[in-house]
């Protein structure tokens, strides 16, 4: 059962109530059951009126998005045909002829908040856990269920463009103030009693875009209708499509197809009525949906990450274990992230440093992004007052006392973390187990100064912490699964998304992401423009050049990383990185940190490249295409991260795929380093590489396995 | 082939494109029929011998709309049996109608036709006509298409043009416009616009303000940069990705004025203007049009030029005098470096920075400023060429005659 039928006062009541799905969600068990629904209130002369609504907490999340997946590789009519049937649906709810109003309970999106879209009348239940929006850009999608018609005709072009290519959410309260509700009820009585009363007072409601045929009677599109705010062939429309294309380009770097789509559906939907405006609509839906980049996003960045948010990486024979208390080891900028996000989590923290000013400090920076909260309203003092009371500074190790976990965040200094290992380990609770958040330096060798190596892990933040939703979970030689299953389930627990990698140099993520670092520096040695470098790596969709990455790791740090490389005979003294962050380092060009590196950061206005490397690398006299330097760029990292994987330093592809996207700032589009690769094309990507390898050095030459899979072996 | 002559060249003098010019009172269909009605009469025309009236306007909608030239045409008087074209090829428009003209006359298709442009841009405002190149999205996003300033700040950007050698151009323009004004060089082809009652409206070019200097046109702000910071500057360099950043140096005072004017050239086989006993004043040696890379938009002058110039068989040191439309002043000083041409004898009399760019009507304007100086002069050779939206360049030569 997905529709709960029931009959009140002449108007029939239609309640989501999908059985097969946690939440209401458009599929094909659903879709059927709602039309049928819809048809017998159509077909029964005693119903006067509809209310859509629904019996869960929210309203209707979404379409299906396997439903999508599954249909990319079809026939594109067939797949228009599909569309179109639902728009049909919700073209038949505006044109029945009998009031329709969406009693909105709970949260409605995408496809969700289009049934809403396509009803009469809109009122919200005015509850702050209700969202409402057409999010479907951010998974390559538009809205194909006339969301993109509906809305713009409904609050205009200016108001509802951002809406769709943002893939912005809102509240109940905006979503009356930017008209995606009519009105807001208190109670859920209200809710229906305001629905009923709507009904009873408009019995042929109309919609703005549509007229009453004068001799069928029926309702019909309007020849021409104009759009609130200006049409598409105004000024105000002018203004829209120029500028709001270049914000869209500016933004996206023209990578992804899907809110290029949203735009031109608007530009050219609402130009005509509003049946051929949903054709219009219908067409760009099928040509975004069967994109290979909503392919990617869906896969990776919805479907991917809901199954590594739950777990997946987990080893499934530990039973669900729980961080209550949790110890960090050093209150600098990364333990005091790692304290705030936990005690969000309801966590209690223990925060210790040499000092009880620095561990003070680390609580202060809980309070100052707690108070940001509270300013913009989205956090009560009360609720601020409990997460910071979770958090005890300390300077005692004996504090550490029972700690189901504790995390050293200390410098990356092996002494000093075997030191501190040795003093907090005694601390924890029985079962408890000790991570390190070193991004260098291997776990196993940390795990030495354990006394039971078998619960020592690597639980590996990025910076900032609140910000940055990846944790690299790192497993030592001795690493127990009981261990790997206690980080899993507390980066689940403060609402992170773990990986898991093997212990191996630069683990996963900071080995594969430093290549972007390199590749920058081989293209400056070789008398590229460091500027068509820098953008080079953003039109890619990196979210910064790659000589401004290098400069934020810091010079020094790359240095230093370059000459552990040489002296473990992993590189030689030809080496770019080391011989490039020699140079700089050697001028005491150590990156941001002191102001001066591949970049100059004066001390008002933006960083602009160092006019200096013009002298250090002249720039030659031939320049190579964007679109190579773009591939260099990329190429490198997707080797880099099929070689992980093939190696066993990343345990599964999802897991690097996510990595790279959520670690590093790899573009989703290519669903993530590793599917970058079948993004491609696998043989096309190994000719590809093949040809680069053949002409900048063998670092761009496909692995075994690569070339073994693009010959079909 | 028949000869493509010029017999004539009348132009109204540029007044402000704003609310507060002297022209904003004048419909443009008057300014254009003021236009025919100078023509005519200071010719003696029989109109009954003109074929056709081809006239730019680059936004024809409104009281420029429905065909202006045809409408020109029935208002000034002229016989039936003449014919009224517009046209658009954006702000060459103007030049495009003299090249047409000079293409039917060459084919022997056509005798003795009309051809100039019109714009009251304070009256229908630039851009009122929206167009898919500008505002449908597809077009925007895959052709990076921005607006002109921008544009313009990106050839500076590029080539490297200060705001202050942009800022000297522009107020060489000026200081070369208040010389011709002195000296009455625009004599031959202005002709003043009156109201009914016979009052003058306005007699001179009215953007020129004396005492304009690189100084003084220091201190006007950017034009563009708000617009470039909304997302059209990323995506002009997303085609230009050696660059950082775009130098807003464009400005009011480095631009072409937004203006109101309307200018008509009489142009006739030889047969024709024997038979009307008119006297050809220059030929039109060789025409040309080039589509360039259409989001920095505006260096089309330079193949456009090279490629006339080709065609004509001539170099560049074979012209006596240019005119280089100052659409903006980065447009004239690329130009001037691609090519070598010395600053000189661009422009003498000023341009569209001090004088204004009414968009259908410069070409035609151009050029017959080109034939008075080159009279003035006692030259020969002028060439006139003009930078296009949508990535377009012009050029045409012409060749005084005896």
């Amino acid at each position: 059962m997905a529709i709960d039928y029931t009959l009140q006062e002449g108007v029939a009541i239609l309640r989501w109530n999908l059985t097969t799905s946690p939440m209401n969600v458009l599929n094909d068990d659903s879709i059927p059951v709602f039309v049928e629904a819809l048809q017998r209130a159509y077909d029964d002369e005693a119903v006067n009126g509809i209310i859509i609504t629904s019996a869960k907490p929210e309203f209707v999340v979404g379409a299906d998005l396997k439903m999508i997946l599954r249909n990319q590789d079809q026939d594109p009519a067939e797949m228009l045909e599909v569309s179109a049937g639902l728009n049909r649906i919700f073209r038949q709810m505006e044109t029945c002829g009998k009031p329709i109003v969406a009693a909105i309970n709970g949260t409605a999106l995408g496809g969700g908040y289009e049934i809403c879209l396509a009803c009469h009348h809109r009122i919200a239940l005015d509850h702050p856990k209700t969202r409402i929006g057409l999010p479907e850009v951010k998974l390559g999608l538009l809205p194909g269920g006339g969301g993109t018609q509906r809305l713009p005709r409904m609050i205009g072009l200016q108001a509802a463009l951002p809406l769709m290519l943002e893939g912005r959410d809102v509240g109940t309260s905006e979503a009356l103030a930017l008209g995606l509700v009519d009105a807001l009820a208190a109670t859920p009585e209200e809710l229906l009693q305001k629905a009923h009363d709507w009904i009873k007072a408009h019995p042929q409601p109309l919609r703005p875009w549509d007229q009453r045929d004068k001799k069928s009677g029926r309702i019909v599109a309007k020849d021409r209708f104009q759009v609130p705010g200006g049409d598409v062939q105004s000024g105000a429309g002018r203004q829209v499509f120029s500028v709001g294309t270049a914000q869209v380009m500016e933004k996206t770097r023209g990578n992804y197809p899907a809110p290029r789509a949203i735009l031109s559906c608007v530009y050219e939907g609402l130009q005509v009525p509003i049946d051929r405006g949903l054709a219009i609509e219908g067409r760009y839906f099928v040509q975004v949906a069967r994109s290979k980049e909503a392919g990617n996003l869906i896969r990776t960045m919805f479907l991917g990450l809901n199954k590594a948010n739950k777990g997946a990486s987990r080893p499934a024979s530990v039973e669900k274990t729980d961080v209550r208390k949790l110890g960090i080891l050093g209150a600098g900028l990364m333990g005091a992230g790692i304290a705030y996000v936990s005690a969000q989590a309801g966590i209690e923290v223990v925060l210790k440093d040499v000092s009880t000013q620095a561990a003070e400090q680390g609580k202060a920076y809980s309070r100052k992004l707690l108070e940001k909260q509270m300013a913009k309203g989205t956090l009560s003092p009360e609720k601020a007052e409990k997460i910071l009371a979770l958090i005890h500074p300390t300077t005692q190790t004996t504090d550490l006392q029972g700690c189901d976990l504790i995390i050293e965040a200390v410098f990356e200094n092996r002494a000093l973390k075997a030191q501190v290992t040795q003093e907090a380990e005694p601390m924890l609770a029985a079962g408890g187990v000790f991570g390190s958040n070193t991004s260098t330096l291997p776990i196993t060798g940390l795990a030495e100064a354990s006394a039971q190596p078998e619960n020592f892990i690597g639980i590996h933040f990025f910076s900032p912490v609140d910000k940055m939703n990846l944790v690299e979970i790192i497993v030592g030689k001795s690493t127990s699964d009981y261990a790997l299953a206690v980080a899993v389930d507390y980066v689940r627990k403060i609402r992170k998304t773990p990986i898991v990698v093997n212990d191996a140099r630069g683990f996963y993520t900071s080995r594969s992401f430093m290549t972007y670092a390199s590749e920058g520096m081989e293209l400056l040695r070789e008398g590229v423009a460091p500027t068509l470098i820098e953008n080079a790596g953003k039109l890619a969709g990196m979210p910064v050049g790659p000589l401004a990455v290098t400069d934020e790791v810091a010079l020094d740090l790359v240095y230093k990383i370059a000459q552990q490389a040489l002296q473990d005979g992993a590189s030689t003294e030809a080496d770019t990185s080391y011989q490039l962050s020699k140079q700089l380092v050697e001028l005491n060009r150590l990156g941001r940190k002191n102001g001066a590196g591949f970049y100059e950061y004066p001390a008002e206005g933006k960083k602009y490249l160092w006019p200096g490397l013009a002298e250090l690398f002249p720039v030659a006299a031939s320049q190579p295409s964007l679109d190579e330097v773009k591939q260099r760029l990329l190429y490198r990292q997707a080797l880099e991260a099929v070689r992980c994987y093939e190696e066993g330093v990343i345990r599964t592809p999802l897991d690097a795929d996510l990595g790279s996207i959520l670690g590093w700032g790899f573009p989703a589009y290519t669903g993530g380093a590793l599917s970058f690769v079948e993004y491609l094309g696998t043989s096309a990507f190994v000719q590809q590489a093949n040809a680069l390898a053949d002409r900048h050095g063998e670092r761009f030459r496909p692995t075994e396995g690569l070339r073994k899979q693009a010959a079909g072996q | 082939m028949t000869e493509a002559l010029i017999y004539d060249a009348v132009r109204t003098p540029r007044g402000r494109g704003k609310a507060d010019g002297a022209l904003h009172e004048v419909p443009p269909l008057r300014l254009l029929t003021t236009v025919l009605e100078q023509l005519r009469d200071r010719n003696q025309l029989d109109t009954t011998y003109l074929d056709d009236v081809l006239m730019g306007c680059v936004t024809p909608l409104g009281e420029q709309g429905a065909d202006i030239a045809r409408t020109a045409v029935l208002a000034a008087g002229y016989a039936e049996s003449v014919a009224g074209v517009q046209l658009n090829r954006f702000c060459s428009s103007g030049l495009e109608a003299i090249n047409m003209a000079a293409a039917y006359l060459r084919a022997g298709q056509t005798d003795l036709v009309i051809a100039g442009g019109v714009e009251s841009m304070s009256r229908v405002a630039m851009g009122s006509d929206g167009g898919a190149l500008f505002m449908d999205p597809a077009m925007v996003a895959a052709h990076n298409i921005v607006p002109q300033g921008i544009s313009a700040d990106l050839i500076a950007t590029r080539y490297g043009y200060s705001r202050a050698e942009l800022d000297a151009l522009a107020a060489e323009s000026y200081r070369r416009a208040e010389i011709a004004q002195r000296e009455n060089r625009f004599a031959k082809s202005l002709v003043s616009v009156y109201d009914a009652l016979g009052t003058l409206l306005l007699g001179h070019d009215e953007g020129v303000r004396p005492g304009t200097t690189a100084e003084s046109l220091g201190k006007l702000k950017p034009a563009f940069e708000a617009l470039g910071q909304q997302g059209l500057d990323a995506l002009a360099l997303m085609k230009y990705p050696e660059l950082s950043r775009i130098e807003h140096v464009h400005h009011a005072g480095n631009s072409s004025q937004i203006a109101d004017g309307a200018a008509g050239l009489l142009m006739g086989t030889r047969a024709a203007g024997e038979r009307l006993s008119l006297k050809p004043r220059a030929r039109i040696r060789a025409t040309a049009v080039v589509g360039s890379e259409p989001t920095i938009m505006l260096t089309g002058p330079v193949p456009a030029a090279q490629k006339v110039l080709r065609r004509a068989g001539l170099s560049i040191r074979d012209i006596d005098l240019w005119e280089v439309n100052e659409a903006f002043a980065a447009v004239p000083m690329y130009f001037m470096d691609a090519l070598g041409v010395d600053p000189a004898v661009v422009n003498v009399n000023g341009g569209g920075i001090a004088m204004g760019h009414p968009l259908g009507a410069t070409g035609a304007i151009l050029t017959a400023t080109l034939l008075d100086e080159l009279e003035r002069r006692d030259k020969t050779l002028g060439l006139v060429t003009l930078c296009i939206g949508g990535g377009m360049g012009i050029a045409t030569i012409i060749e005084r005659v005896n």
